[in-house]
């Protein structure tokens, strides 16, 4: 009685699961998702808890209250740091499959060895390897992003960096198939810890080589590892909800990665065993090309007699927190009768969407923004492309240059259209070192600053020219 | 000895363990993954960030096996293994279910549409 009434509670629950993301399909139904989600959860908490097995109920009040206490300012962050809040948020999802495998594991050991059967084993070792390598990869991940100072920002490579890894990786695992094999032995309880010891470096070390061009990939794959340990955790416990659940996010990181790695015309195993670093030592600036930089005041002009106005907005925008100067930018243009439209590349920022969600907090509606494979055939007709802190997204070498890191990676044209203004901080390269084509286009003129500052520039222009007419 | 009372009580226990189906495990293990990758594929590329918030915390439902692992009648080393795991998923559901609402009422089609 009480086993249907809690199954039948997951199947409902796992239900919501499916629509909460199935409303997630458009920005009109997507709230309705977050409900669907949450009664979802609160049902699997319930079903879960009324179980006669669960006696201790100290804890767990606890444990959640906890949660509460960390879960509630760990919502609140800037919107540009939103991609650490994910990463972070894949740690605590690593941790909690890793340690509910452990605690499984020694209780059977101690308590039921009959319990230890290959399947399970085999699950228990998926879900701990998965849990832990995301744990300590994800605080990596977390740790670039937030620009904490002892982990370094570039990506740091070595030679035999790739053998380094799969060996460890490959020692992981070999141990792993003897601790299947021989679960109730005393040797296998010491090496277990071995095991979730290789795990945990394996994660730092997965991580180092990555750079920021590539994190919106790697926090993709990260969040599938989350939701594959959750999975491996239902096969542990026999339990589909946790099965289904898990299998939902991890698709859901699958796709992610797969649409961030075409947006860079990149493989998997590129990305994880490529490093963008070797492009340090890419092509430098050729002899003899020079910036064109522009006043505030030329651009105004050019941008106020312009009909389509087209915004690149990069991760260089997040970091000057400009999205609400662009806003006023975006009013004043409009006011104007100018059509100003945002285009927005796949890979612009530190993770997927990462440029909808601060341009919509500027309350910029989301109807003006385009996706670059959306907004590309208009560029021949845009009059002025305006780059904000983009970089690699609009660089023209990707197009023809064979030998560029970043060659056939599909990109904003933004060099088609009649003029371009690109904000810029200083004359050094961009992220990945590499020299941008589009800066020294014969249409291109340089805007240099903090991106918020000259924006604001621009928008007093506005301001004020606007009180004249 | 103790390894008698051991083997004696692993055997008791594996005949008391109920018949482990793990086939049909694997079965819905596919048809979610199709199910999920079906569902996403058709997500407003929009919300990106907000669906990777949300899967955030729908996969913190880690939670139930944290909860079952908390609150048994286990040796107190194991249950404070689950406690921390259960504070991770409850912290987790707590933040990506706020985000995620946060997030999405940001999306708005015109000026001064705060739906």
């Amino acid at each position: 009685m009480m086993g249907s009434l809690v199954q039948g509670t997951y199947v409902v629950s796992t239900a919501l699961f499916v629509f909460s993301l199935h409303w997630m399909n458009d920005p009109k139904t997507a709230r309705r998702a977050v409900f669907a989600g949450v009664a979802a959860m609160l049902l699997a908490v319930a079903a879960t808890w009324i179980q006669p097995v669960v006696v201790h109920h100290g804890w767990i009040i606890l444990a959640i209250i906890a949660g509460f206490i960390v879960g509630v300012p760990l919502s609140l962050v800037p919107l540009t740091a939103v991609p650490q809040r994910t990463a972070l948020s894949h740690a605590f999802g690593g941790v909690a499959a890793g340690l509910v495998g452990t605690a499984e594991y020694y209780l059977w050991w101690e308590r039921g060895a009959g319990h230890l059967t290959t399947f399970r084993m085999t699950a228990i070792i998926a879900e701990i390897i998965l849990g832990f390598l995301t744990f300590t990869g994800s605080l990596m991940a977390a740790g670039k992003l937030q620009e904490v100072k002892w982990i370094p920002q570039r990506p740091v490579t070595y030679r035999g960096q790739n053998v380094t890894n799969i060996g460890l990786l490959v020692i992981a695992a070999v141990i792993g198939v003897w601790v299947i094999l021989n679960p109730t032995t005393l040797l296998a309880a010491r090496l277990f810890p071995v095991i979730i010891g290789l795990a945990l470096v394996f994660g730092v070390l997965l991580i180092i080589p990555i750079g920021g061009a590539d994190m919106p990939t790697v926090i993709s794959i990260l969040n599938s590892y989350a939701g594959l340990s959750a999975v491996a955790m239902g096969f542990v416990l026999d339990n589909k909800l946790l099965i289904t659940a898990g299998a939902l996010d991890g698709s859901s990181g699958l796709i992610l990665s797969i649409i961030m790695c075409r947006a860079m015309n990149r493989s998997f195993t590129n990305v994880l065993f490529g490093a963008f670093g070797q492009v340090a030592q890419a092509k430098q600036l050729e002899p003899g090309k020079v910036y064109r930089p522009e006043t505030i005041e030329g651009a105004a002009q050019v941008l106020e007699q312009a009909n389509l106005v087209v915004i690149i907005p990069g991760y260089g925008m997040a970091v000057a927190q400009a999205q609400h100067k662009v806003r006023e930018l975006y009013d004043q243009l409009k006011k104007r009768g100018i059509t100003v439209k945002f285009a927005i590349h796949p890979v612009a920022g530190r993770m997927p969407g990462h440029m909808n969600v601060l341009l919509a907090e500027a309350d910029i509606p989301y109807t003006d923004l385009v996706e670059s494979s959306d907004i590309n055939p208009d560029m021949p007709q845009c009059d002025v492309a305006l780059v904000v802190g983009a970089n690699d997204v609009v660089n023209p070498v990707a197009r023809y240059d064979k030998t560029s890191p970043i060659y056939g990676m599909p990109i904003i044209d933004a060099d088609k259209a009649k003029t371009v203004y690109a904000i810029k901080r200083s004359t050094r390269p961009g992220f990945a070192g590499i020299d941008n084509e589009l800066y020294f286009s014969d249409r291109t003129w340089m805007l240099f600053g903090d991106a918020k500052a000259v924006i604001g520039d621009l928008v007093k222009q506005f301001s004020d020219t606007g009180g004249i007419h | 000895m103790t390894t008698l009372f051991l083997m004696q009580e692993a055997t008791e226990a594996a005949g008391a363990a109920q018949p482990f189906d793990y086939w049909s495990m694997v079965f819905v293990f596919l048809l979610a993954t199709f199910i999920g990758i079906g569902v996403i594929r058709r997500v407003s590329r929009l919300l990106h960030t907000p669906l990777m918030s949300i899967t955030n915390a729908i996969s913190a439902i880690a939670v139930v096996g944290s909860i079952i692992v908390t609150g048994s009648d286990y040796p107190p080393k194991i249950r404070l293994l689950g406690a921390i795991a259960l504070f991770a998923s409850m912290t987790n559901i707590v933040s990506g279910f706020l985000i995620t609402d946060r997030m999405l009422k940001m999306f708005k089609t015109r000026e001064g549409d705060h739906k």
